[in-house]
């Protein structure tokens, strides 16, 4: 990376003393709060910090624009310069999509789905006369394979929904790309896809960011991720500047705590317990959704009392699907459930309250899993109430004790989700499952909308109460830094089908399944020559469509 | 604040969406407060109409069916307004109006709430054939004009008061049902309401607990406005004659039993309006319902204003 001589190259951007306002509760708020960047023809930058730190606000900022309910207040904003602060939206606009260009997180949301892919990537190049349609589609195309998207050729004539996350992410970085644009803002391009897909995408982006020696903000909560991609790293929280720093140094020698708290998350690590016997058998299971194809094919996974089991794989791969026929609502076309070594009723419909009591479930999205209309009191004392009897004042009670062991106190009983930050949510879920005094406690990627410091802390909880309570954890989960952090025993799964069940030691050893190997040199690690070894070393197929 | 790099992490001291905690009388005041002024008018109007409804009695100089010498007499200081063709206070059947029409139209709109929104609650929870069934058997009352078919059930059951409620109850139900279901749907894919199945939670608890205060906004508007359109019916019935029935006042039969006045009004102007009178009476409020509606969904919806 050509860090060292971004000093004598010409800036591109640059941002002085930037204060941006945001507007709820009836009052403006700062969201920004005096942040300066530079940013050189032909650099990339890396703009991390957790949510709400103000990342995306800042690379909308980079372009002059800021979202409703947001203001520019003060500072400048040099392009090129010109100052973007103050400037006409017309002439704004005529900037946008031309010299600088936005690749939004979801990219499915991002295109519109009743036109063809090649019109899409066009457009912004036809429209300002930049070029005749017929040079913008060929170049596309040029693009298209630049990207190592299959089938450059023909992908344009395709619809969104019919390609894949990936190559739609792939897609927009083109349509971005097609004005050949001085500055691309990519805000989280690849956190919502899996890692095997990530890496197509993330060697995509760099290798024509390079080629055209375009210069690049790139957003992102995954230092992994950015350590790949940017020149140069800046962290952000509570819309301030902790620390900006060359890549490599920074990796090597964070200064700022902040930094070095953000650094230390990944290195937990649970160490194996022995086996014990199984609280929770599946057993030869096939099943489908309707009467369509089956999505689980004979699966058979192993749950032993007070252990944790990680089920790994891509979406698509079953996880879920494994999970639903656990807590009934999919039940099986064949194979069973077995619990305590007796067979579970496999409609939801058939299984008596003591059965419901003892599977409990945690979700991906806290948000989405509690009721916004009932307070905290409610949520956790309704299972409290309605499997173990208990009312009045010995359910307050019993509602602080579960308060305090996720950590929280009794302030919090009159609180509405809504009034609570993402990490406090999930654990709000976990009192709520704990609360049913259950054995297994399902997890279905409980982590992976959290930001890391604050999945550290939750991960740390579950660990906790499974040593308290011995409860057993069948843990969901795509990320393999969480699997290492929780898990006794792995699961791979593919295609509806299990790969390998083995102990931790066994599975991130040596020989592995082929997709296993895929998976694990998936991962982007901290090194910011991870991913050239990758590439280098042809361990991962580019685009296995 | 701490900082999680000084003191280590903690639950408690994360700060995110964190918004600020108001109690329920907190956030009402605050919404009143930033109410726009069409709202205010609203509320007033509603207000003064059901406190009028209330005390009709005490506020009306004369009884409901008291007949006095002169019909269509004119406004004097006896008879503010008139009276009409059989010479009843019009001033006095006006008040007495507010109380009949607003209330039967009040328990219709609650009837139809109560079977639409059960039934609407119902087949979005459960899906399948059940939510089949009812939707289809919906959308054959509602293939049928409702004005039509009530005058046809009318006839058929005779117009009684406890028959207007159940009828139009019905028929307009078809609507909420349609609603209920809609907003419902949204809710029932919730991770929350799986959370509750899994517990073991029974259909009623479902309901009432899980799903109805999540659409409770939608449907308090739909409140008004069904209110608004029950209400016209009511009156567009009378108007026909087959509604609420004399000597009950009510505003609609009022427009029809002096609509005949109205072509007096190039001799004299306040005969003329005379049958306007119970019109506008119905007009005000429709529109003052409507405006206290918008205002509710407005806020409610999370609309904001541009700043």
């Amino acid at each position: 990376m050509n860090t060292n001589n971004s000093n004598n190259k010409e800036v591109l951007l640059q941002i002085k003393d930037l204060h941006i306002d945001g507007f709820s509760d009836n009052k403006w708020h700062d969201i920004i709060k005096g942040v300066d960047l530079t940013l050189h023809k032909g650099e990339v930058l890396g703009l991390i910090g957790e949510s709400g730190a103000g990342k995306s606000t800042l690379g909308l900022a980079a372009m002059g624009f800021a979202r409703p309910g947001c203001r520019l207040k003060s500072g400048s904003i040099v392009f090129d310069g010109q100052e973007l602060m103050g400037m006409k939206e017309r002439n704004k606009r005529e900037l946008w999509g031309t010299r600088i260009a936005y690749v939004a997180q979801s990219a499915a949301a991002a295109f519109n789905p009743a036109f063809r892919l090649m019109d899409q990537t066009i457009e912004s190049g036809v429209r300002s006369n930049t070029m005749s349609e017929a040079d913008a589609k060929k170049d596309a195309r040029d693009l298209f394979e630049a990207l190592q998207l299959p089938d450059p050729q023909n992908i344009g004539d395709r619809y969104p929904h019919q390609v894949s996350g990936g190559q739609l992410q792939r897609v927009m970085t083109a349509m971005a790309m097609s004005s050949r644009p001085d500055l691309i803002i990519f805000d989280e391009p690849t956190t919502a896809l899996d890692v095997t897909t990530q890496v197509n995408v993330l060697a995509a982006i760099r290798k024509v960011v390079r080629q055209f020696n375009t210069a690049a903000i790139y957003i992102t909560h995954d230092l992994a991720v950015v350590a790949q991609m940017a020149d140069v790293i800046k962290v952000l929280r509570y819309g301030e500047t902790m620390e900006e720093a060359d890549t490599r140094k920074m990796l090597s020698h964070p200064e700022h705590p902040y930094t070095k708290s953000l650094w230390a998350v990944r290195s937990i690590e649970k160490t194996p317990e022995p086996k014990t016997e199984n609280v929770l058998e599946i057993k030869n299971v096939t099943a489908a959704y309707g009467r369509g194809e089956n999505v689980l094919h004979d699966v058979s996974i192993n749950l032993p009392r007070g252990r944790t089991v990680a089920i790994v794989g891509e979406s698509g791969s079953g996880k879920s699907t494994a999970a639903r026929v656990v807590t009934g609502l999919l039940p099986p076309s064949q194979g069973s459930v077995l619990f305590n070594g007796e067979a579970l009723p496999a409609k939801l419909s058939g299984r008596s309250v003591d059965q419901l009591r003892r599977i409990q479930m945690i979700y991906q999205s806290a948000d989405t899993a509690m009721n916004p209309r009932h307070k905290v009191r409610d949520i956790i004392g309704r299972p409290l109430a309605f499997y173990h009897d208990v009312s009045g004042a010995e359910l307050d009670k019993r509602v602080e004790e579960l308060l305090n062991m996720i950590e929280l106190d009794a302030s919090y009983m009159d609180r509405f989700p809504g009034e609570l930050s993402g990490g406090q949510k999930q654990r709000i879920c976990i009192a709520r499952a704990i609360a049913a005094d259950p054995e297994v406690v399902i997890c279905d990627e409980v982590t992976s909308a959290l930001d890391q410091i604050v999945q550290e802390g939750i991960l740390k909880l579950l660990l906790k109460l499974q040593k308290e309570l011995n409860i057993s954890y069948l843990f969901i989960t795509h990320d393999i830094a969480t699997v290492k952090a929780i898990s006794d025993e792995i699961v791979v799964m593919y295609q509806g089908k299990v790969v390998e069940q083995g102990v931790k030691a066994d599975i991130f050893s040596p020989p592995y399944p082929e997709y296993t190997e895929l998976l694990l040199a998936s991962v982007p690690e901290m090194d910011p020559d991870w991913l050239d070894k990758v590439l280098d070393a042809d361990k991962i197929p580019l685009d296995a469509s | 604040m701490s900082t999680a790099s000084d003191k280590g992490y903690s639950a408690a001291d994360e700060v995110g969406s964190v918004l600020e905690q108001r109690t329920r009388w907190q956030r009402v005041k605050l919404a009143l407060k930033s109410a726009p002024i069409s709202a205010w008018f609203g509320m007033v109007i509603v207000f003064a109409y059901i406190v009028v409804a209330l005390f009709a009695p005490f506020i009306a100089p004369y009884a409901e069916d008291q007949i006095f010498a002169v019909p269509f007499g004119p406004w004097d200081s006896d008879h503010l307004v008139g009276t009409d063709q059989i010479g009843r206070d019009i001033f006095t059947r006006l008040i007495y109006g507010a109380r009949n029409t607003m209330g039967i139209a009040f328990a219709t709109t609650l009837l139809a709430f109560v079977i639409g929104g059960g039934f609407g609650l119902a087949a979005a929870i459960s899906g399948g054939w059940i939510d089949q069934i009812l939707s289809r058997f919906v959308d054959v009352l509602m293939a049928i004009p409702s004005l039509i078919f009530a005058l046809m059930l009318l006839a058929v059951f005779g117009s009684s008061i406890f028959n207007i409620i159940c009828i139009i109850a019905v028929l307009d139900s078809t609507r909420v049902f349609r609603l209920t279901r809609a907003v419902s749907m949204n809710v029932v894919v919730m991770d929350y309401l799986e959370a509750a199945k899994l517990r073991g939670e029974k259909l009623n608890w479902i309901m009432i607990h899980e799903i109805l205060p999540n659409i409770l906004p939608p449907m308090v508007a739909e409140f008004g406005l069904r209110f608004c359109f029950v209400f016209l019916t009511i009156a567009s019935l009378s108007f026909l004659g087959v509604g609420i029935q004399p000597p009950t006042a009510d505003w609609g039969s009022m427009v029809r039993e002096n609509a005949s006045l109205i072509q007096f009004a190039q001799y004299d102007i306040k005969a003329g309006i005379t049958p306007l009178l119970p019109a506008g009476a119905i007009a005000l409020l429709v529109v003052a319902v409507n405006f206290i509606v918008d205002w509710f969904l407005h806020t409610t919806s999370g609309l904001k204003d541009e700043h």
